[in-house]
Formats: structure tokens, sequence, C-alpha cells
């Protein structure tokens, strides 16, 4: 029974980073029909800032509370990188045909592997500095690490606020009639350019807080990117590609899967997720959740 | 079916004839001239060129962009790894002769399921399967060797004709190789001119231009689609099988969904919208990434930053590009 709730948590704190992640990547493929493969690394760069932070901070003396600042800094760093990334290297792909959009951000996934490699080297950088900074929470004959529970929280609360923006605020409608219809909307008056920007940057924020708040738990390491990129595919895959609700569902059902395959099947834990990826494009092409 | 066509189209493929003729005879006298290393680097070359032809079967003429062809390629390379391991086979002929109706198998049946989509979804479908295999290489290292890969010695060429013992084996091994892989890839260029050229191809063709019409026409789409793939992975599987034993060991790394993309980067580098781009830009490929490496230990950073540009400057890749600077001049002089 103790075994079971543990992997419950440990699922649902691998849920929350996947849900960002792929709701991410969801959101930017929903509004401007790109899907972007320089995603998984977007999420490293925000988990390699983080950490990068969180050592500056703690040689400059700061107390561990402080620390958790740097979290949304990690975060909003990546934003900003989508939002300079967008305008430069995006926009003039978006009259020509998909393979050219693929293949753009295939290069840039190339270059930024690098640039992390430059700038940080190939040793892990971690920040478990803010995992210490919290409790051990004890329930009954139970001990989980309390960051682990917050990084569940900061979850639930993105989706929630997801939710929010896209369905409740006039932002949301603007997003929602872009993905539509990019021509009437532009022709309604709406400045496209300025929700794709938006989009791109809300997209690349959501990667990074996935990167920010995990790397306290697990060290930054090269080649995170790439394997999470893959895992966020075979989540927005099952979920419907562009959909957040999908994101969520298939964020639960790859981390419960993954969960009790390094349990029970270790050999082909990876293997069963593409199958299941598979099966679901054959039997409903759109994923659950899908509309296009 | 028209009686003038058959004139017409010969008396057009003369000059290419030719060309492809004088580019065969190149290749034959050309280790006479360059030195041994060189010699090594054009094989990868020419193998990467294979694999690239038979990816852009897909992308060029079917307009299906694959991210998932590494999983061919590594079929290829770990069946002779595996013939090698397990059946303790050392002839080249023999891991061709199994290699490639193993790695048609396998094309047909990631093409079964991938075909049924088009566009966005066939890239990460044909990605996600690619990686199942990557996984499994990965996972049961008992039998894969995991991480570390399996080595694969010098094969026997022609049932043993040639043999590779005693002083300068290294040197003999890599010319007769060479002409190995040069007959092997003249045979596939051959091959697939006439795959391209043939009615299925040009059914490729109208696939790719207008789905609907082709099928008012009566042509069933999926299965023309399923063949493209089949033959496609066929190709690449072979590039693998051909890989292997001038590398010396296989590695997780070629089912690795990053090497895909290096096999797209190589079509678009020559030019995907041509018969000979993924020749070119194969051969092309494989210089510019060995000498990457050997610049830089950034070399990703400056091959990402070759395919942004190409992307942006020049979609239509080398060859796409000189031949609209031959067909500019041309202009210029005629009038």
């Amino acid at each position: 029974m103790a075994i079971l709730i543990l992997q419950i948590l440990n699922s649902l704190f691998y849920a929350s980073v996947l849900f960002l992640i792929a709701a991410g990547l969801s959101l930017i493929f929903g509004v401007m029909r790109i899907v972007n493969m320089a995603h998984g690394t977007l999420y490293a760069i925000g988990a390699y800032v983080t950490a990068w932070l969180v050592g500056r901070a703690i040689g400059l003396g700061l107390a561990p509370a402080w620390l958790f600042v740097l979290i949304p800094v990690g975060a909003i760093t990546v934003a900003l990188l989508g939002a300079a990334i967008e305008p430069v290297l995006l926009r003039p792909f978006y009259r020509r045909a998909e393979e050219y959009q693929l293949l753009v951000t295939f290069g840039l996934l190339l270059i930024l592997e690098d640039v992390v490699r430059l700038l940080w080297g190939g040793l892990p950088l971690s920040a478990d500095p803010l995992m210490d900074a919290l409790p051990i929470i004890r329930i009954g004959t139970l001990s989980y690490p309390g960051y682990n529970l917050v990084v569940i929280g900061i979850g639930a609360a993105a989706a929630v606020a997801l939710w929010l923006v896209v369905y409740r605020t006039k932002f949301g409608v603007m997003l929602r009639a872009t993905s539509q219809d990019r021509r009437m909307a532009s022709a309604l008056g709406l400045n496209v350019g300025l929700v794709y920007v938006s989009a791109f940057a809300i997209g690349c924020f959501m990667a990074g807080l996935g990167g920010a708040i995990i790397v306290p738990s697990q060290a930054a390491v090269l080649g995170m990117g790439i394997d999470a990129l893959i895992l966020a595919f075979v989540v927005v895959v099952i979920g419907g590609l562009g959909s957040l609700q999908g994101a969520l569902v298939g964020a639960l059902i790859v981390s419960f899967v993954r969960t009790a395959g390094i349990q029970f099947f270790p050999e082909i834990e990876l293997a069963v997720l593409y199958l299941i990826a598979a099966i679901v494009l054959i039997v409903k092409p759109t994923g659950l959740f899908g509309t296009a | 079916m028209k009686p003038t066509a058959p004139a017409l189209t010969r008396r057009s493929h003369v000059p290419l004839l030719a060309a492809g003729a004088l580019a065969f005879i190149v290749l034959l006298l050309l280790p006479a001239l360059i030195d041994i290393y060189q010699v090594q680097l054009l094989t990868y070359g020419l193998i990467a060129a294979i694999a690239a032809l038979g990816f852009n079967l897909l992308l060029g003429y079917t307009g299906l962009l694959s991210f998932g062809h590494s999983a061919f390629f590594g079929i290829g390379a770990y069946t002779v790894a595996f013939l090698l391991r397990y059946l303790d086979l050392h002839s080249m002929e023999l891991y061709i002769l199994i290699g490639i109706p193993i790695a048609a198998l396998t094309s047909a049946l990631f093409g079964y399921i991938c075909v049924r989509h088009t566009r966005i979804f066939f890239g990460i479908l044909t990605l996600a399967l690619s990686q199942v295999l990557y996984s499994l290489a990965l996972k049961f290292f008992w039998v894969t060797g995991g991480t570390d890969g399996l080595r694969v010695p010098r094969p026997t060429l022609l049932a043993g004709l040639v043999n590779f013992q005693g002083a300068g084996s290294f040197q003999r091994f890599i010319n007769a190789y060479y002409y190995y892989v040069v007959v092997a890839f003249a045979i596939c260029v051959v091959l697939m001119w006439v795959i391209v050229h043939s009615p299925f191809g040009k059914a490729l063709q109208a696939i790719r231009d207008n789905e609907v019409r082709a099928r008012f026409l009566g042509l069933r789409i999926r299965h023309f689609r399923w063949a493209a793939f089949l033959i496609s992975g066929t190709f690449t599987g072979l590039a693998g099988i051909l890989w292997v034993p001038l590398n010396g060991l296989t590695t997780p790394e070629v089912l690795y969904w990053p090497f895909s993309g290096e096999i797209v980067f190589a079509a678009l580098l020559g030019g995907f919208r041509n018969f000979t781009g993924p020749i070119v830009g194969g051969i092309v490929f494989n210089y510019l990434k060995t000498y990457a490496i050997a610049t830089t230990e950034y070399w990703q950073l400056l091959l990402g930053a070759v395919l942004v540009a190409l992307v942006l400057v020049l979609p239509t890749g080398i060859v796409g590009g000189l031949s609209k600077l031959a067909a500019g001049l041309r202009g210029k002089e005629k009038p």
C-alpha cells in the first residue's frame, strides 16, 4: 500500500513536468502549426539556467528561501529566448512547406544543444539546495520529499492557469481565433504577429518552467532535452496535437505507464510507450482529444 | 503508349547516360589519385548517398517526410552484427542477401502503420516507431551490446576471393571495399532511376502533387505510398549493411532519431527535388560532418547553422541551386 502511494506520487511528479513540456509544444502547434523540434532543448536550457543561477546565489550567500525566486527567473529567460527566436527564425517560414519548418527547428535544436555545451560544459549541473530547503514529509510510515509535492502543485497550478488564459481571457480568444483561421483573424484586425510571438513565448516559458522545477531533484545533463522531446511527442500523439486537455491526459498516461514500467517491465518500458502512441495513432489518428 | 514517346525520351537521356557513365569511370579511377584516408572517406560518402537516395523516394517523389529512417539503417547494421555474433557468418554477400529481406520486412511493417498518415503525423509516427527499435537496442544489452554496441571485423568479399591477411591488410581492405561499395552504389542509382521513371514512379509523383486527382484517376494511394515506403526503407537498410564492416562497430547511435535528422539533412543539402540531389547531398554531407568534427568541438552548432542557412537561402539544395544558375546563364546567352 505504501509503495502504491509512493508510485502514484512519483507518477504525478513526473506528469507535472511532462505536462509543462507537452502543453507548451501543443500550444505552439495549435496556434502556429509548427512542430518545434527544439522544444526539448528549451526545457534543458530552463534547467541549466536555473541550476547555474542557484549555484551563483549560493556563492553569494543567499538564504535558501530566496532561491525559489530563481525558478520563475529560469522560466522567463527561456520565454525571452523564445520571443527572440520566433521573429528571427520562424517568421520567414509560415508561408513555406511544413518540411522546411520542421527542418529549421531541427537546425535550431542542433545549434542550441551545442550552445548549452559551450556555456555550461559537459558536467551535470544540479540545484539540490532547493530540494534540501524543504523538509521531508512523513505520512504514517511513508516519507516523501516536500519539494516533489511542490512540483506537483506547480504542475496542477500551471494546468489551471493555462486553461484560464486560453478559455477565459480576451487574449485566449485571440489565440483561439488565430489558431482556427489566421487570415480571418488578421482581417478582423487582430495583430497576428503579436499573437504568434506571445504564443511561442508562452510555450517556451512552460518548457523552461518544466526544466526549472525538475532541476532541484534531477541534475541538468547534456541530452536531457532530446529525451524529453521524444516523451513530449508521445504525450501529444496520445492526447492529440494542439489540445491542452490532451496534453494533460497524455502526460498522466505516459507518467503512470512509465512508473509502472520501471517497476514491472524495465526492459521494454520505453518501447511500450512508443507502441501505445503508435496504437493511438492507428485507432484514432488525431489523438484522444485532437480535432484537426 | 504513344509511339513517339520512347524515341523522345531515349534521345533526351543520352547526355544523362553519358554523364552517369563518366561519373562511374571517375569513381573507378579515383583511388589511384587520392590517398587511403580519402578513399575511406569517399566510401562513407557513397554509403550516405545510398541512404539519402532511398530516403528521397519518400520525401522528393512521394511527398512524405520521414523522421525515422535511422530505423532501417540501424536494422541493416544490426542484422550484420547479429549474423556475425550468433551465426558466425563472415561473408559480405551473405550479409547483403539476408540483410535486405530483413530491412524490407521491417520497412513493410513500419510502412503499413505509417502510411495511414501524411504530413506532420507521418513524421512523428516514423520517429516514434524508430525509437522503439532504439530503446530495445539500448535495453536488451545482453543481446545488442547496449551502448557499447557490437563489433564487426572485416568480412570476406566475393566469397573469399579477396584476402585480407598479412601486411598492409588495412589498405587492401579499404581499396577493395571501396570498389565493392561503388558497384553497389551504381546498382542502387540505376535501380532508383528506373523506379522513379517507371509508371509506378510517375504515380507516386502524381500522388505527391495532387492526392485528390490521383485518387480520381483510380490510383490506390495507400498502396502506392506503402510500396514507396518499403523500397525507400530497403535502400536505406542496404546502406546500413554496407556501413557496418567499414565502421567496424555498430552502436545504438545509428538508431537514435538525430541520425534520421542527418539523413534528412543530407537529402536537403543536395536538393530533394532532383534525382541527383540526395546523391550529391550524401557525399557532401559526409565531408561537411567530417570537416566540422575535425575543426571544432562544437560541430553540431556548425551543422545546425548550415542547415538553417540552407533552408533560408538555398531551399532547393546544391543541385537545385546549380541547375538554376546554369539555366540563368543559358538564358542570358540565348537572346
